[in-house]
C-alpha cells in the first residue's frame, strides 16, 4: 500500500519532489514482523508525523531509515537512487540524521566531542593525523549559539540538564546540513517551554528545506508542525491524513480511528457525528 | 589551589582530567615518608622505586585503555610470564634478541586479539574471558616449560635492567617513552576519542558510526602487547624467565589504574592519572618496606587501597549520575 496512493481527497502532495521512498519495507525479528510491507514517501522540505500505539512499529521504521536496522525486505530510494543503509554511518553519509529517543550521547565526553563523534575534524602534523580540537570547539560553539543557547561546549554532557542535552543532540544532527531529520519521541523528556522551542526549531528547519520525520506519542506536537500524518498499526501503514485539511478535533478523531481500528465520533460535528467526551 | 587548573588546564579536561585529590595524596605521602625515614629521599631508594614501578607501569598503560573503554583484563600477569618465557626460550635456542622480542610481543598481541575477539564478537563478559585466559596461558607456560625457569644470559637483554642513560635506568626510559606516546595519543587522536566514547556509551558510539567491535579488539591487542613488553622488562630486571613470574601483578596494575582515576564503569581515566596512581602506590609500598611491615600486610594494604579507590569512584559517579 503506497502512502501516497492512500491519500484521500485534498491530501495529495504529488507536485513535490520525493526525497526518501520506502517500497515494501519489511523488518522481521525472528518470526515476528515489526514492519510489514510499508510504503512511504517523504518529500523535500516536508514534515511527516508518524503515530501509532506502543509496538506498532514506529521506532522500527525510523531505525530502518536511519540505518540502525537493515530491512528484511523492500527497497529504499533516496533522491531517486536505490540505497542500502547497512549502518547509521551510511544513512548519515546520505544526509539522513537521527535524534534518538534516549539521545545517544556519551555523558563523559563534552559537548563538542559529542557533536563531532564519528566525524572528527583532523589536521596533519608531519606524518600524523591529529584531532583539530580547536576547530571542533569553535564550530560546536557556533552551532550552540545558533540554537540560541549559551552553554560552554567544553562542558561534559553528563553535567547538562535534560533540555540542554536535547539541544546537543539537535546540534549534532544539524552540524552536517542534513537533508532529512528523523526524530524519535524528541519531546518525551522535555518541559512545556522546551517542547515549544524544539517545535519552533523544527518548523524553522522545514522552512530551510530540511525534511522531517517525527515520531511522537503527543498528538499536539504532530498536529502543530506536520504537513502529513501517517498512522502505523501492526507494522503496516494504516492510513494518513493532512492535518491542515481538517479541524484539529476531526484530525484527532481520524488518527485515533486509524490507530485503533474503531470508529470515533468527531467532536467538532463536521461530519455529522457527535462529540465524545 | 585553583580548581580551574585541574579541570580545564594542563592536567587534562573532563573525563581525562586528573583528580586533584590524588596529587594532594602524593604530596602528603611524599612528605610523610621523607620525615618518617632517612632512607626514603635518597637517589638510590627513589631509583629502586622507579625500577620496581616500571614493570607494573608498562602493563598499566594497556589496562588503563581497556578500563577507560569499559572493559577489563585479568590476563596481563599470565601474558607477561608467557612473553618472557617465549623470548628466553628463543634466545636460549640461538635466536637474536630482536627476533625474540618481536615474537614475544606478537604472542602478547595474539593473546589480546583472542580476548578482544571473544569479548567483542561473542559478547562474553570481559572478567570471565580474561580470567579464563589467565588460567589457560599460565597453565600452558607451566606445561611447556615443565615448571622450569630459564636464566637469561643475553647481555643486551640484561642491560635493559641494569644499564643507564644519563643516570636513568633504561627500563625507566622505556616506561617514560610509552607513557608520553599514549599521553599524546589518548586526547589527540580518534583512537583515544573512541576509547572514551566506547567506555562512556558504547551504543551511542556505534550509532555515531564507530565500529565498536573493531576498536575493542584493537584495545585488547594493545593491552596484550604492553603486557608482553612488561614481561620482557620483568625478565630483564630479575635475570630469569619463569612460568610463575608476575603472579598477582594484576592487583598492582588494576590498583594503580583505578587509583589514577579510571572508572570501572568506563569513559573516564587518563594515562597521566595512572602514572600518578603508580607513583602513589609504589611510594606507599616503599614506605611499608622501609617501616619493615611484613609483606603479607603489604598485600592487605594494597587490597584496601584498591577497595577505597573503587568506593571513591562509585561515590563520585553516583553523585554525577544523580545530577
Amino acid at each position: 500500500m503506497s502512502s501516497d496512493s492512500t491519500n484521500g481527497p485534498g491530501t495529495t502532495s504529488g507536485a513535490r519532489t520525493p526525497l526518501i521512498e520506502l517500497s515494501g519495507i519489511t523488518k522481521k525479528f525472528g518470526a515476528y514482523a515489526a514492519l510489514d510491507d510499508v510504503n512511504l514517501t517523504i518529500h523535500e522540505a516536508e514534515a511527516v508525523g508518524i503515530i501509532g500505539d506502543n509496538g506498532a512499529g514506529k521506532s522500527t521504521l525510523v531505525k530502518v531509515l536511519s540505518g540502525v536496522y537493515p530491512p528484511s525486505g523492500g527497497t529504499i530510494r533516496f533522491r531517486n537512487k536505490d540505497v542500502r543503509f547497512g549502518s547509521p554511518l551510511d544513512a548519515r553519509r546520505n544526509g539522513i540524521e537521527m535524534i534518538y529517543q534516549d539521545l545517544a550521547l556519551c555523558e563523559d565526553l563534552n559537548v563538542a566531542q559529542n557533536i563531532f563523534l564519528g566525524r572528527e575534524i583532523k589536521r596533519n602534523v608531519g606524518p600524523f593525523r591529529f584531532l583539530d580540537r580547536a576547530a571542533m570547539a569553535k564550530a560546536a560553539a557556533k552551532d550552540i549559539s545558533e540554537l540560541g543557547l549559551t552553554f560552554d561546549v567544553n562542558r561534559e554532557v553528563g553535567m547538562l540538564s535534560g533540555g540542554e542535552r536535547q539541544m546537543v543532540a539537535v546540534a549534532r544532527a544539524l552540524q552536517f546540513d542534513p537533508a532529512a531529520l528523523l526524530m524519535d519521541e524528541p519531546t518525551a523528556a522535555l518541559s512545556a517551554e522546551k517542547i515549544r522551542k524544539l517545535l519552533e526549531l523544527v518548523t524553522e528547519l522545514k522552512s530551510r528545506g530540511v525534511s522531517i520525520l517525527l515520531v511522537s506519542h503527543r498528538f499536539t506536537d504532530i498536529l502543530h508542525i506536520c504537513d502529513r500524518i501517517v498512522v502505523i498499526r501492526g507494522g503496516r501503514v494504516a492510513g494518513e491524513m493532512m492535518p491542515h485539511d481538517h479541524p484539529p478535533a476531526q484530525t484527532m478523531a481520524m488518527m485515533t480511528e486509524m490507530m485503533t481500528g474503531d470508529t470515533i465520533d468527531d467532536p467538532s460535528g463536521d461530519d455529522g457525528r457527535s462529540a465524545r467526551p | 589551589m585553583n580548581p580551574k587548573l585541574f579541570s580545564d588546564g594542563l592536567l587534562g579536561r573532563g573525563a581525562a582530567s586528573l583528580n586533584p585529590g590524588l596529587l594532594i595524596a602524593v604530596v602528603i605521602v611524599f612528605v610523610v615518608l621523607t620525615f618518617a625515614s632517612p632512607y626514603f629521599l635518597t637517589v638510590n631508594n627513589l631509583l629502586n622505586v622507579a625500577k620496581a614501578l616500571v614493570v607494573v607501569g608498562i602493563a598499566a598503560v594497556g589496562e588503563t585503555i581497556v578500563i577507560i573503554a569499559g572493559g577489563f583484563d585479568l590476563s596481563i600477569g599470565s601474558t607477561m610470564a608467557a612473553a618472557g618465557m617465549l623470548a628466553a626460550y628463543l634466545v636460549d635456542s640461538g635466536a637474536g634478541i630482536a627476533v625474540a622480542f618481536t615474537c614475544a610481543i606478537l604472542l602478547g598481541i595474539a593473546i589480546g586479539a583472542t580476548n578482544g575477539t571473544i569479548i567483542s564478537y561473542f559478547k562474553i563478559n570481559p572478567l570471565i574471558t580474561t580470567l579464563a585466559m589467565l588460567a589457560i596461558i599460565r597453565g600452558l607456560a607451566f606445561v611447556i616449560s615443565d615448571g622450569r625457569e630459564i636464566v637469561i644470559t643475553n647481555q643486551a637483554w640484561l642491560s635493559l635492567g641494569t644499564g643507564r642513560f644519563a643516570g636513568i635506568p633504561f627500563i625507566v626510559l622505556v616506561l617514560i617513552a610509552i607513557y608520553l606516546a599514549f599521553a599524546v595519543l589518548m586526547p589527540r587522536t580518534t583512537f583515544g576519542r573512541y576509547v572514551y566514547a566506547i567506555g562512556s556509551n558504547a551504543r551511542a558510539a556505534r550509532l555515531a558510526g564507530i565500529s565498536t567491535n573493531r576498536w575493542r579488539l584493537l584495545i585488547y591487542i594493545i593491552c596484550g602487547a604492553t603486557a608482553a613488553i612488561a614481561g620482557l622488562m620483568l625478565a630483564a630486571r630479575t635475570g630469569n624467565a619463569r612460568p610463575a613470574a608476575a603472579m598477582g601483578f594484576e592487583l598492582d596494575v588494576i590498583t594503580a589504574v583505578i587509583l589514577g582515576g579510571a572508572s570501572l564503569k568506563g569513559g573516564r581515566g587518563a594515562i597521566l592519572g595512572t602514572a600518578v596512581g603508580l607513583i602513589l602506590l609504589f611510594m606507599i609500598n616503599n614506605g611499608l618496606t622501609l617501616a619493615q611491615v611484613p609483606s603479607f600486610w603489604q598485600q592487605v594494604v594494597k587490597g584496601a587501597i584498591l577497595l577505597a579507590a573503587v568506593l571513591y569512584d562509585e561515590m563520585r559517579r553516583g553523585r554525577t549520575d544523580d545530577t
